[in-house]
């Protein structure tokens, strides 16, 4: 592999990771989406890429069913569904944007010590291809932990999701099986998860999870 | 031969559902255990005939069912043929006396589809050959007599009963898994392949801990043994019988099967623990026997007793064959296995006279029952034999077990180790003194429950048992008694068991003059149960011949000694609590913690003085309560976490999951 070629792949992987970056400081629901759109699309490029640099056909139709799936049809049935909710005027922030962003860079730092210390033998892409999507994933994570909204959660889940795609396109030999039903799970995922978003609101009037809580005789 | 075995065992398994169609139908509980019956006695004979005819044969099966990769494995050696001999003769006798019991039981449906599954699962484990059908039976045995045990639920006692029996059944099992887990690490679940790996020492005495924890808790060893005399007497009478009489050998056989033969070489102190466990279990057991009224948990309590003596036996023999001294580690496990065959005859013989006593008064309280010699005679003549056997009285069963047993403690002083040397007489000690309060407690039982006078209306009016269990009682009372006439016969069929498990034999006994059995030499100790029989029934004759004939043959009815209050009550009678009164003063302040608390009015008060005792389980005020208390206190500050809200949840996950990349990332 050229350097030109190892370059622009850990361009896109960096990018993506600057993308999650991204959404951990958006407090509005449609900016977040938004960002979302750039997260797909970027790993779409990202898997594109891949696809070109190990000259894997197959990995092509992963990159198409990112950017149909996750780049389009899944933000735009969730801005619709906020719409329908009337929940696009809501802010939220759970922990202060400064602490998330310290929180997310120590994660980054961590899953780099990590994967470097564990595949010292793998080769330089696939190393710094997995330490990318392990930050991808754990900063999924910080989003779903941060956030009170259900859609964030949403879209933190499904940001967690896309760097398993990455992980998983930046190791070689990946069959496309797999990469299907991990993309149809995710769309079953997001279909229950609308589902039950509705119902919530129907019961609730509200898609804050602290309604669950109140609702539970919770305290906070 | 082991086709036959597995093919009865899978009639009894078919049985079980059966059991379900037929505890709607009148006639269901005879045909249920009647093929029962069939079952059971064609998986002795079979048992018998290989433990006799082709002892060393140890035919095997591989079944392809349980774990894919392992199938279920059977063999058939003679261990595993004389404990089924042992669990089928019980199950026998049981499914016999169940023909006529079941209908003294009120709801007798509810035992049918478990019934026949309980045997099927103690066929298995004693048949199985690898640890997986080792462990999935046992399991599977615990839960089909929890069912049984919990059979009248309405009782709040039973239920609390059957509760502590399923949590120590399941740390018996964990126990179990553990070890086997251990054994296998280097060979895999087949028995023949742990037998031929070779654990190391340290390995080998931790597994040894955890089958005493294990089978221990099972049979019943003090301090595991809290559940037995709930759970025990809760069961309906025959099966009570089989789980005190059948299940604790069961239990007895996991622990020799896997210390005896799956374990390689024994180290003196398995045996140093074995026996500080077996001597204290018997004391206290039969201890814990003395202070009860209730019949069926004084037969319990009994149970314990015989436990800790074959235990003892069983350390005996590690002992001995850890030191090399193999031939009297030979005669120690003979006569702990003897003790297995003769304790599972005379327990179920007692638990099946304490049930007819059952089905015709309705009391298990010793209190309330009294002179049933006279209403239920057969019975009373079947448990006389019973208690006298398990009281070890010669000329029977029981006495031919305990004394082989105490023949090898006597020859403790040859082993080199001076611990041995120190603890054996000791609890040689223990064993004679549960010797003697078994005696007394046997006295007690028979002397309250069936002379005297009837303490209650329905001990009055109680009536004589059906055939078929009178049958059952009659039949094992001739075991008990050729067992003890005839023990050389029994220790000869033992010969091949204790070959393969501690590598030597006792003397042949058949065909020494007179019957007599001479456990090592004739110039030290021989027995003769013949002679001895012959000459009590001699005495007994020609005494009872001499009065009836030189005195008066008349049988003349006339007033007790009264002490000069006429009209007597039958309540001033010898009650069960006063019998034992002297051993409760003597015992109770130290081992039960017993309080006697007399309040005595001043002379001109027309309030009647009272005696009140108070017996505290120390056991289970100094082990099982803390750890209840300890568990409730932890669950209490743990049941938080069921109630977090899901983003705490999630949070958690990613606590945990960060902490682990840093454990890996440092």
């Amino acid at each position: 592999m050229s350097s030109l070629q190892f370059d622009i792949a850990h361009l896109l992987a960096g990018s993506l990771v600057l993308a999650s970056f991204m959404m951990l400081y958006q407090d509005r629901l449609y900016a977040l989406l938004n960002v979302y759109v750039l997260h797909a699309g970027v790993l779409a490029l990202s898997v594109g890429w891949q696809a070109y640099v190990q000259q894997a056909p197959h990995l092509y139709i992963t990159a198409l069913i990112a950017l149909v799936f996750k780049a389009i049809i899944i933000p735009v049935a969730l801005h619709r569904i906020i719409k329908r909710l009337g929940i696009h005027r809501e802010i939220e922030n759970v922990i202060g944007i400064g602490l998330t962003m310290m929180a997310g860079i120590g994660l980054v730092a961590l899953s780099m010590v990590v994967m470097l210390r564990v595949t010292p033998g793998a080769d330089a892409l696939a190393r710094e291809d997995l330490a990318f999507a392990l930050s991808v994933v754990l900063l999924g994570l910080l989003i779903m932990v941060t956030r009170r909204n259900a859609v964030s959660q949403v879209v933190g889940f499904m940001s967690l999701e896309n760097g398993l795609v990455l992980a998983a396109t930046g190791a070689k030999g990946m069959p496309l099986v797999v990469e299907i039903s991990v993309a149809f799970s995710v769309l079953i995922a997001f279909i229950v998860i609308g589902i039950f978003l509705f119902r919530i609101r129907e019961r609730f009037d509200s898609v804050d999870v602290q309604a669950l809580d109140r609702f539970r005789g919770e305290r906070r | 031969m082991i086709a036959v075995a597995l093919w009865s065992v899978a009639a009894l398994l078919a049985l079980a559902p059966a059991g379900i169609v037929l505890s709607t139908r009148p006639r269901g509980s005879i045909i249920l255990y009647g093929g029962c019956l069939i079952a059971t006695s064609t998986l002795c004979v079979t048992a018998l005939s290989g433990l006799l005819f082709f002892p060393h044969l140890a035919p095997s099966a591989t079944l392809p069912i349980g774990l894919p990769w392992l199938g279920a494995h059977f063999r058939l050696d003679a261990l595993s043929a004389f404990f089924l001999v042992v669990v089928n003769l019980g199950g026998t006798a049981a499914s016999l006396f169940a023909l006529g019991y079941f209908r003294h039981e009120d709801s007798p449906g509810r035992v049918l589809p478990f019934y026949p599954a309980y045997l099927a699962a103690m066929n298995v484990v004693v048949l199985a050959n690898d640890a997986f059908s080792f462990l999935v039976a046992w399991e599977f045995m615990s839960l089909t007599s929890w069912a049984m045990v919990v059979s009248h639920h309405r009782e709040a006692e039973n239920v609390r009963a059957g509760y502590i029996y399923l949590l120590m059944a399941s740390f018996g099992t964990l126990a179990l898994l553990l070890a086997f887990g251990l054994l296998a690490s280097g060979a895999g679940y087949d028995f023949d392949a742990i037998r031929a790996s070779h654990p190391s020492a340290a390995l080998s005495g931790v597994v040894v801990i955890l089958v005493l924890l294990g089978a221990g808790s099972k049979a019943g060893l003090v301090p595991l043994h809290a559940w037995l005399p709930l759970a025990h007497p809760a069961a309906p009478s025959h099966v009570s019988a089989l789980m005190s009489g059948v299940m604790t050998k069961v239990a007895v056989y996991g622990f020799v099967r896997i210390v005896f033969d799956l374990v390689p070489e024994p180290v003196w102190w398995w045996s140093m623990m074995v026996l500080l466990v077996g001597g204290p279990t018997a004391t206290l057991g039969v201890l814990y026997a003395l202070m009860q009224r209730d019949i069926k948990r004084v037969l319990a309590y009994s149970t314990i007793e015989n436990i800790g003596i074959i235990f003892t036996g069983l350390g005996l023999a590690l002992a001995f064959k850890a030191e090399g001294l193999d031939w009297v580690a030979a005669l120690a496990f003979t006569a702990a296995m003897l003790h297995v065959f003769n304790h599972a005859l005379f327990k179920s013989l007692l638990f099946f006279g304490a049930g007819a006593v059952l089905g015709a008064t309705g009391e298990r309280d010793m209190e309330k029952l009294g002179g049933l010699i006279h209403r239920m005679p057969k019975t009373a003549f079947a448990m006389l034999v019973g208690c006298v056997a398990i009281s070890a009285l010669p000329p029977f069963n029981g006495f031919v077990s305990e004394w082989l047993t105490f023949q090898a403690i006597l020859l403790s002083p040859q082993l080199p180790s001076w611990g041995l040397k120190l603890v054996i007489p000791a609890v040689g000690g223990l064993l004679a003194l549960a010797a003697a309060f078994a005696a007394a407690c046997f006295v007690k039982l028979y002397g309250i429950s069936f002379l005297g006078r009837p303490r209650s209306d329905v001990a009055a009016s109680a009536h004589e048992t059906d055939r078929f269990s009178l049958t059952a009682m009659f039949a094992l009372a001739a075991f008990c008694l050729i067992a003890g006439i005839l023990p050389g016969l029994f220790i000869d069929a033992l010969a091949p068991v204790s070959k393969d498990m501690v590598g030597n034999i006792m003397p042949h006994q058949v065909g020494l003059q007179w019957l007599t059995i001479v456990p090592i030499a004739e110039s030290r100790s021989s027995y003769n149960g013949l002679l001895v029989f012959l000459f009590a029934a001699l005495c007994g004759t020609t005494a009872a011949t001499a009065i009836h004939r030189l005195a008066s043959d008349r049988l003349r009815r006339a007033p007790a000694w009264d002490c000069g209050y006429p009209d007597a009550d039958p309540a001033i009678q010898y009650s069960a609590s006063s019998f034992s009164q002297p051993i409760r003063r003597v015992f109770g302040s130290v081992i039960f913690g017993a309080r006697e608390i007399g309040e005595m009015p001043p002379p001109s008060s027309p309030l009647p003085a009272r005696l009140q005792v108070e017996l505290h389980d120390l056991i289970w005020d100094g082990l099982y309560a803390p750890i209840a208390k300890a568990i409730g206190f932890a669950t209490d500050r743990i049941n938080i976490l069921q109630f977090f809200s899901i983003r705490r949840y999630l949070t958690l996950v990613f606590v945990a999951l960060v902490v682990l990349l840093l454990v890996v990332a440092l």
